[in-house]
């Protein structure tokens, strides 16, 4: 690595929206020379699943607007409560990703790979949640905090999403 | 040297400067890359890539609707 600069991110959400922001850096840092390694843990720990069924939602999500004809309109917290709001909205959501070019999180998890980004599983969320190796994708690492601390002692830049 | 086109026209960040970065990684020192986009971000961000890579700029400017730039591969 020539640019000898190393990045941490520990990724906590597992929502749609917050999938994007880990996924965007790690990949651009890893084009950039940098050596990244993403810790996955809690929800986080749901976007190294193989079968990914990632979702957004109104609920407390109160900066939520949506572009709509040619104005945006708000998302009210409460609009969460109607039965199959989460699917209306996701799907919202993934309509405009694809309409405005924007790489899909599958995507960009396989660029992470592709372009060597360390990815561990917390293997504590692991167990938690009752997670299987066999859910997850292939390549990855599964470790716990310590693994986590020394690597982000060694890292130019953490990041706590 | 050799000289290849990229086109990125359509495609939101970061995927402009991930696939620069996976066709540079497929050439040699001193070839050249131009590279066509869409994303407004772009302007601001190939530079700040040619400076951390250490891949050089050669030009930047438009071309039509798009805009575009050409970047050397570093040795």
């Amino acid at each position: 690595m020539t640019n000898a600069k190393s990045m941490s991110l520990m990724v906590t959400k597992g929502t749609l929206d917050w999938a994007y922001p880990p996924f965007i850096i790690s990949t651009t840092a890893a084009s950039m020379d940098v050596d990244v390694t993403m810790f996955f843990t809690f929800y986080g720990i749901g976007l190294l699943k193989k079968d990914l069924d990632l979702t957004v939602t109104t609920l407390g999500n109160s900066a939520m607007e949506m572009p709509m004809m040619g104005g945006h309109m708000k998302m009210p917290n409460m609009a969460s409560m109607v039965p199959g709001m989460t699917g209306l909205t996701t799907m919202m959501m993934k309509n405009l990703i694809k309409k405005k070019g924007v790489a899909s999180i599958p995507e960009l998890r396989e660029a992470a790979q592709l372009s060597n980004v360390r990815l561990i599983a917390c293997q504590m969320s692991m167990d938690l949640f009752e997670y299987k190796k066999s859910d997850m994708i292939d390549g990855i690492e599964f470790a716990g905090a310590a693994t986590y601390v020394e690597g982000a002692l060694n890292s130019d830049v953490n990041l706590y999403i | 040297m050799t000289t290849k086109t990229l086109d990125a026209k359509g495609l939101n960040c970061p995927l402009p400067i991930l696939k620069t970065k996976q066709t540079l990684s497929g050439m040699a020192g001193g070839d050249t890359l131009e590279v066509l986009c869409t994303d407004p971000g772009s302007v601001e961000d190939f530079q700040a890539f040619c400076r951390a890579t250490g891949n050089e700029l050669l030009e930047q400017g438009r071309a039509g609707e798009a805009y575009r730039y050409v970047i050397e591969r570093r040795a």
